[in-house]
């Protein structure tokens, strides 16, 4: 998909897609009859559920598993409870998995309607962290992290994918009144709009401050957002969060809008999807529909060995079935044919020099995926910088030895943090 | 469950540039081509014999070693047959058989392979092979002696040694001309002095060697040759003279700038490049060999791992 160029003088420079003026409405497809929610809490066979398999559920439910946690996911569809399963993500990540069965008319919750009128933080914490763009609401009421800034992300963190640019674009209104909302519920007037150029006008009579984002990636990730634009570089090993600033993507605060203007939980994610022959449309559909329903949908069929990827192609996540569900931070879905899915090999660093000169966070890779290599996790923190990395993938993407570098590196990561 | 496709589940990111490394060891080959041609024909029949010889042998004791250490087999990177092609490029014509074997077995083995394979060597392989030779068997690399039998229609002295044992005097009669279009005796591809920086102008536009090194290298040859020249210039030939004789050109664009003995970030770069054309001319004009492009690279393979310590603050250090 993206060769070298003949002349390699200068590094590569990956561009983040733009969103084209003549960019179509998301394609809607049609109610999905099963939706499978992932619900971020252990599971534990011998725990009595609130939630049980046959429960009937209406579109905008609250669906919980025990008092005790305050864990919850928003039911996209009415429907009947099916199944309530343990389910397992990347770095052992452990959900519950809870799939509902269409059935025969939609019918909306009420509890949201009823306490939609007076927006605060509890109320919106109790319903609204589930809507597409995830916004990261428990935040505010977490007394480690003092958030004094919220950055508007209105680009996207990776490449291919336009899906906020396109909230930014379409839903500009219900991104107003989703800022003035949250500025109410926080407390918090510091509010930052990151735009690329061509988007700077559309968001230009929002009265919060608007920052250019230029398209190289990975200028559009958070840490380099920090640094390049508000000109505050995150100490190694922290994150954004734990210096005070806080992202939201445009999607999210768009949701948070229409939610408190509608007084309905918004329960349809847009995302972009990139078909096998490379061509991208934007698809609108409930969270929690399986992949294949979309596939369907849009007559992608599916071969032994073509790799499916959940986010972008730099740092997301390749899924090992057809019955993934759409989260609501999956922004993309990619198809790749057999023929491009490209595989690691297990060469040694030839120490070319190529992963130094296009790293963002400037970690002595060359060095590093020795140690990383060599199981010395605490040696490569320690010395080599591990914690500085900021995920982009770009050392694995221009390794001409095509070491999983990126993967060591989260891995060294897992490992010493679940020491 | 089990009817169900099998998709390819790998970790980010799923987009590569297509670089491979067999592809930077072919085109590196590559750009020695117009060299080694030219010394093919200079030299004939017995140059191709040492060219393929040492190609080949190399290949052979890369796949032995591989066999006797059970790692994979790597012959197919291209990495040993480069090894080989250089180490042709750095000897005269007429060695004999025994000495390109036993010159291929310490630049692959002892040079490389030891230290487990591509990327772990910390000198370069085909310099550590010449080096040993040149200590061993010294009467060998006396390019005069060894190409007595040859009369190409120019000067047929090494330029190196006449100026060495007879001074600036003896060398007058070389002009930049000539030098630059091969008109000297020398090892197999190093006398095409055009030829070897049209391939290095190659290798640095594709990206296949850091343009850092070469630069800083022969800038170090051409300042150092400068100011000796400059303080007595009867006794120390030009900065010109000393950039086009000798391994000087091949030693910038194709020994110097081997990936894994030599530093990548930007400044440690420009120190070894000029650290090495330095101890070049210091080499050729106060010390005892001939040539000090073999040594003084090697020496500065040994401060690679050091110089490679200055780099830029990682993002989020210190904070």
């Amino acid at each position: 998909m993206l060769k070298r160029s003949f002349i390699r003088l200068t590094k590569p420079r990956l561009k983040n897609e733009l969103l084209q003026d003549t960019q179509t409405e998301p394609q809607k497809i049609s109610t999905p009859k099963k939706v499978t929610l992932l619900l971020d809490n252990s599971f534990d066979q011998k725990e009595v559920f609130l939630l049980k398999e046959g429960d009937k559920v209406k579109t905008g439910r609250k669906l919980f598993l025990s008092k005790d946690s305050d864990a919850y996911v928003i039911s996209t569809i009415t429907g009947t409870v099916t199944s309530i399963s343990p389910y397992t993500g990347d770095f052992g990540d452990t959900y519950t998995a809870i799939s509902i069965v269409a059935g025969e008319e939609e019918e909306i919750d009420d509890e949201f309607e009823k306490c939609f009128k007076e927006p605060n933080l509890d109320v919106a914490k109790k319903f609204l962290a589930c809507v597409p763009g995830n916004p990261p609401i428990n935040l505010f009421s977490d007394s480690d992290k003092r958030i004094n800034t919220i950055v508007i992300c209105g680009v996207d963190s990776d490449l291919l994918i336009t899906t906020r640019q396109y909230a930014l674009k379409s839903d500009i209104e219900a991104i107003k009144s989703g800022i003035l909302f949250l500025k109410k519920i926080t407390g918090i007037d510091n509010i930052i709009m990151a735009a690329h150029r061509n988007q700077i006008q559309e968001c230009g009579d929002t009265d919060i401050e608007i920052k250019e984002v230029n398209s190289d990636y990975p200028s559009t990730h958070p840490h380099l957002i920090m640094k390049d634009i508000m000109g505050q570089s995150v100490p190694e090993g922290r994150s954004c969060e734990d210096v005070g600033v806080c992202f939201f993507s445009a999607e999210a605060i768009a949701a948070i809008g229409n939610a408190f203007n509608h007084g309905k939980i918004p329960v349809t994610k847009n995302l972009t999807l990139v078909k096998k022959d490379g061509s991208k449309m934007m698809v609108s559909t409930r969270i929690g529909t399986p992949i294949s329903e979309i596939f369907d949908a849009f007559d992608v069929t599916l071969n032994e060995k073509d790799r499916i990827i959940a986010g972008g192609p730099m740092t997301g996540s390749a899924v090992f079935s057809e019955d993934y569900p759409i989260q609501p931070d999956t922004d993309a879905i990619i198809v790749q044919v057999k023929d491009n899915v490209k595989k690691v090999l297990d060469n040694p660093c030839i120490n070319c020099g190529e992963c130094i000169r296009i790293c963002p966070a400037k970690v002595p890779i060359n060095m590093l995926i020795r140690f990383l290599q060599a199981g010395q996790y605490g040696m490569a923190a320690e010395q080599y910088d591990l914690f500085s990395c900021i995920e982009c993938g770009l050392c694995s993407f221009v390794c001409i030895s095509r070491i999983p570098i990126f993967q060591y590196i989260r891995l060294a990561k897992y490992e010493l943090r679940s020491d | 469950m089990f009817d169900q496709k099998k998709f390819v589940v790998s970790h980010a990111p799923f987009l590569h540039d297509e670089s491979r490394i067999s592809e930077r060891s072919y085109n590196i080959m590559l750009a020695t081509l117009p060299a080694v041609l030219f010394g093919l024909v200079h030299y004939g029949i017995p140059a191709l014999g040492v060219v393929s010889l040492s190609i080949s042998s190399s290949i052979i004791w890369e796949f032995l070693m591989n066999y006797v250490t059970k790692r994979p087999k790597s012959i197919g990177d291209g990495n040993a047959a480069l090894i080989g092609l250089l180490f042709a490029m750095l000897l005269p014509a007429t060695s004999p058989w025994w000495l390109v074997l036993t010159g291929t077995f310490v630049s692959v083995v002892i040079g490389k392979q030891i230290f487990g394979g591509i990327g772990g060597n910390p000198f370069n392989p085909a310099l550590i092979g010449i080096a040993i030779l040149m200590v061993s068997w010294k009467n060998f690399f006396d390019f005069d002696d060894a190409l007595l039998n040859y009369d190409l229609g120019f000067i047929m002295v090494y330029p190196l040694a006449a100026l060495k044992h007879f001074g600036v005097s003896a060398v007058d009669s070389f002009t930049i001309s000539d030098l630059l279009l091969g008109r000297q005796i020398g090892a197999i591809g190093t006398t095409f002095g055009i030829g070897i920086i049209a391939g290095g102008i190659y290798l640095i536009i594709r990206g296949f060697i850091r343009w850092e090194i070469s630069l800083s290298f022969l800038a170090g040859v051409l300042i150092t040759a400068f100011i000796f020249n400059l303080y007595d210039s009867t006794r120390y030939a030009g900065p010109f003279f000393h950039l086009l004789t000798g391994y000087t050109l091949i030693g910038a664009f194709f020994l110097a700038t081997e990936d894994s003995s030599s530093p990548v970030n930007f400044i440690p770069m420009f120190i070894y490049g000029a650290g090495g054309g330095i101890m070049t001319v210091l080499i050729r004009n106060i010390g005892a060999h001939v040539d000090g492009v073999v040594f003084a690279i090697i020496l500065m393979n040994i401060a690679n791992p050091l110089l490679d310590k200055i780099r830029p603050k990682a993002i989020g250090k210190g904070i």
